[in-house]
């Protein structure tokens, strides 16, 4: 069974395997996100499915305090991240402590009636050589 | 100064309905009151209006409020443009007016969201949605969480503090304070702000608007129409409008709203620049908002509106009247503001105020918003 719109699809098939998939322009060569049947920047309609690398930057970050629906448990966190690629997403944080600037990198919450949801931990410093 | 083409346009009656808990009206009566009110300034009676423009009140909501008033239009808008649609249809109907295509423009708007409890914190919406596919599944407190985004943002950028957000609800509590109609008068220090329940970091619930219920109605009419109006008609100088995006994600910029976009053409079409404003009436749903207008209409430059709120600057007796009524948060809001916006701006010109009067005030501008900073638009007044 499908989920989301056509235009959306294939995104959430790609979800269903781990996989975070943007759009890329074959001729001005921007990526975007959310989907669409045309490149914002140039009006090629040769857009392509491409595998983002999955890491990114928090641009702004808040906590969720207030109970939104019986699903969501407050508190938690909610952000709006740049991936390396360019486009914006909305995510949720899960993991250590992180601030706006820092770097995280994809996650997949397991959801019971959708595919899997991209969500993003922050990027932790390997400890170098003692 | 003027609007272009030659053909003057005026505000020539306002009215709100009944405000706050509202228990013995539907909106289409509130509306009704409102309407007769407005229109008894005007010099006018409901026979009279050619043109309806309505946000909210339900599908086809000219169509409805037209039958309800008695109405036959010539001309009509329901825009969804949000809590800014009021101040574009001030823009829609100075155009059509212009044009020739209606004469007397009825805007209006009620809401009884707080006796009907109707705020909702989730987008309802469609599944196949682009909402539902990719930003309800975080759980965004809506709208609060949006607004906060953009909060942390500016903070995170320019070195915004909480204390100064929180400046913002001060001023407006001040002015509530001299307003009897207002829903919150009790006095308001920063600290309590900045005590208050956190909602969505970095904002407090006091950061955060009432929720009321309320409405108004505004007449926009052409000069000979206006003559004869038993109050003193408010000239409309300029406005205009934008809108940049819907979801959060896709803001070009979370601190830059489209606000710079309505009040290029509004301050452009009246030939005024921000300094020559004598009271600001900004829709203050948040008080991120009022920072991201003041640097937007170009009170002062990005990245100031922290800074340039301090000392008192909107409050009484401030360089800056803003929020006069006590805005959204300390007055009244029922959900879409901008009506209100409007009508406090032509009392104000009109010198009606009492307590509250902005001394020889000239020029007024009323700033609304939609969405999440997602549309705009800027109306400038002047008293003639």
């Amino acid at each position: 069974m499908t989920y989301g719109d056509p235009i959306t699809a294939p995104f959430w098939e790609a979800a269903a395997r781990r996989r975070l998939l943007i759009q890329r322009c074959r001729d001005c060569g921007v990526h975007q996100f959310y989907p669409r049947p045309f490149c914002l920047k140039c009006q090629s309609e040769l857009v392509e499915w491409v595998e983002a690398a999955g890491t990114a930057t928090i641009y702004s970050l808040t906590t969720v305090r207030v109970a939104v629906s019986p699903e969501f448990h407050p508190p938690y966190r909610v952000a709006v991240v740049q991936l390396d690629e360019g486009p914006r997403m909305l995510t949720n944080i899960i993991g250590g402590e992180c601030r706006i600037g820092e770097r995280v990198r994809v996650q997949w919450k397991e959801r019971p009636d959708a595919p899997p949801l991209p969500v993003f931990e922050p990027v932790v410093t390997e400890p170098g050589p003692p | 100064m003027g609007n272009g083409n030659g053909k003057r346009v005026y505000i020539a009656g306002v009215a709100e309905t009944p405000l706050g808990e509202v228990r013995d009206h539907s909106e289409l009566s509130m509306v009704a009151l409102a309407a007769r009110q407005a229109l008894a300034e005007a010099g006018m009676t409901l026979r009279d209006v050619d043109a309806i423009f309505v946000n909210y009140m339900g599908e086809e909501g000219s169509v409805q409020v037209g039958e309800y008033l008695g109405i036959r239009p010539r001309y009509a808008d329901s825009s969804d443009l949000g809590g800014a649609a009021f101040e574009a249809f001030v823009h829609h109907a100075m155009v059509a007016i212009s044009a020739g295509r209606c004469e007397v423009a009825l805007v209006a708007f009620a809401s009884l969201q707080r006796t009907r409890r109707g705020r909702r914190h989730v987008h309802p919406t469609d599944p196949l949605s682009l909402t539902a596919q990719f930003d309800n599944p975080y759980g965004p407190a809506m709208p609060i969480s949006y607004y906060a985004l953009i909060a942390a943002r500016h903070m995170y950028q320019f070195g915004t503090t909480p204390e100064q957000l929180a400046e913002v609800a001060v001023a407006a509590r001040r002015w509530a304070q001299l307003n009897p109609k207002a829903w919150a008068r009790d006095p308001l220090s920063v600290d309590e702000v900045l005590s208050s329940k956190m909602v969505s970091d970095p904002l407090h619930r006091l950061d955060c608007c009432l929720i009321t219920d309320g409405g108004g109605v505004v007449i926009v009419t052409n000069a000979a129409r206006a003559r004869n109006a038993a109050k003193r008609p408010i000239r409309v100088l300029g406005a205009g409008e934008g809108h940049t995006h819907w979801h959060v994600s896709q803001m070009p910029d979370l601190t830059v709203s489209p606000g710079v976009i309505s009040s290029r053409e509004a301050f452009g079409m009246a030939g005024i620049t921000p300094a020559e404003v004598d009271v600001f009436e900004p829709y203050d749903a948040f008080t991120i908002s009022v920072i991201l207008h003041l640097e937007d209409l170009g009170f002062c430059k990005k990245g100031e509106g922290g800074a340039f709120v301090e000392g008192g600057r909107l409050g009484p007796g401030g360089g800056l009247p803003s929020m006069t009524s006590g805005g959204g948060l300390s007055y009244n809001h029922p959900g879409a503001l901008g009506i209100l916006l409007l009508v406090e701006a032509v009392r104000q010109l009109r010198g009606e105020c009492g307590e509250r009067q902005v001394p020889n005030a000239q020029i007024a501008v009323a700033h609304g918003m939609g969405g999440f900073f997602s549309v705009a638009s800027t109306v400038v007044l002047a008293r003639e």
